[in-house]
């Protein structure tokens, strides 16, 4: 496994403007944050540049420290399969203004995950292309995985018609996705 | 019932109802369904070794419009319920439910707000299986009281 520190050199000289900030981590893994505004960048360029090559996005996710601001991490874990290389990524938001740009047209993986992100912490991914819930019910209110949000509720159980979606519907959003897919 | 001997042949007498309530009784077709670790339990008790086909439950059907009883083998999330209810409207009446084990029953250990409090809430239950999860044997004596249950049931309500 090659220094961390070298690995974060590398990446600040791939994108000389951004402000890539290194940061400590227990298993020495290369973990590094970088601001809201230039993820896109940063993104694009850790997956084409040829030193770096980070083609698998392995994880996405995203931790809330609440009461603290700011509040939350979304925690990106990027395998560079070409140059035997991980990297944690991470990007912190604040609690009332909780939005980042999608990464889903640079990792096609990272659609379901982002989505997964939006259903339990209520973080908006501007520009993703199918932003629905993943895991509750689509009309759930809340977002579970949120440290304010409580753990038992006293709520009727609803047995509504689970989603429905005609073939037509069904055809223009495979249409859609391989459009994203494509940019 | 009574053996009427004044015939060659052996004749058994009996009442329509009677006999509705043992062909009901000694062919209970559950759903293939299982939603957590009690499904482990009760696919124990189908197979040999428990062998419920002692009590003519054995044949476990692929499609709810084939069966007669569900058994709510597990916890059964808020984002499930909707289809666990379409499963038991499709069945076929009559048709009984069997809630197995303490989260299918009120919810066991996962007091949270993603798994509903109790499958009652959604189909209503004939028997209730205790057991965190409960072995073949409780599963069994279930069976054997839903099998009590449905000989009393009266063809007629009156």
């Amino acid at each position: 496994m090659a220094d961390a520190a070298a690995l974060v050199a590398s990446i600040q000289s791939a994108v000389p403007d951004a402000a890539i900030e290194p940061a400590a981590s227990v298993d020495l893994q290369a973990t590094i944050f970088v601001t809201r505004d230039q993820l896109p960048a940063v993104a694009r360029a850790l997956r084409d540049h040829a030193d770096l090559k980070f083609a698998f996005l392995a994880e996405l996710t995203a931790a809330d420290y609440w009461p603290h601001e700011p509040r939350f991490e979304v925690v990106y874990v990027l395998v560079s399969i070409e140059h035997k290389l991980r990297l944690r990524m991470k990007v912190r938001l604040s609690g009332d203004d909780a939005h980042l740009a999608t990464v889903s047209a640079i990792w096609p993986a990272a659609n379901w995950l982002e989505r997964e992100v939006w259903d339990m912490f209520g973080i908006v991914f501007d520009g993703h292309p199918d932003p629905r819930r993943l895991l509750m019910p689509e009309d759930w209110e809340g977002f579970p995985l949120r440290k304010d949000s409580p753990v038992q509720i006293r709520r009727p159980t609803t047995t509504f018609e689970p989603l429905q979606v005609t073939a037509e519907e069904f055809r223009e959003n495979v249409q859609r996705d391989r459009l994203s897919r494509e940019t | 019932m009574g053996i009427e001997s004044e015939y060659e042949i052996p004749v058994l007498t009996t009442t329509v109802e009677k006999m509705v309530q043992w062909a009901r009784r000694s062919s209970i077709w559950p759903v293939t369904f299982g939603l957590a670790c009690c499904a482990i339990e009760m696919m124990a008790m189908s197979c040999s070794r428990y062998d419920i086909a002692r009590f003519g439950a054995e044949v476990f059907r692929g499609s709810p419009r084939q069966s007669d009883l569900m058994i709510v083998a597990g916890r059964l999330s808020r984002k499930m319920a909707p289809a666990l209810r379409r499963i038991y409207d499709q069945m076929p009446e009559p048709k009984w439910v069997i809630s197995m084990g303490a989260c299918a029953s009120i919810g066991g250990v996962f007091d949270n707000y993603a798994i509903v409090q109790g499958v009652d809430q959604v189909v209503p239950v004939d028997v209730y299986v205790p057991g965190c999860p409960p072995r073949p044997e409780s599963l069994i004596y279930g069976i054997v009281q839903l099998q009590r249950k449905i000989a009393e049931q009266r063809l007629v309500q009156v």
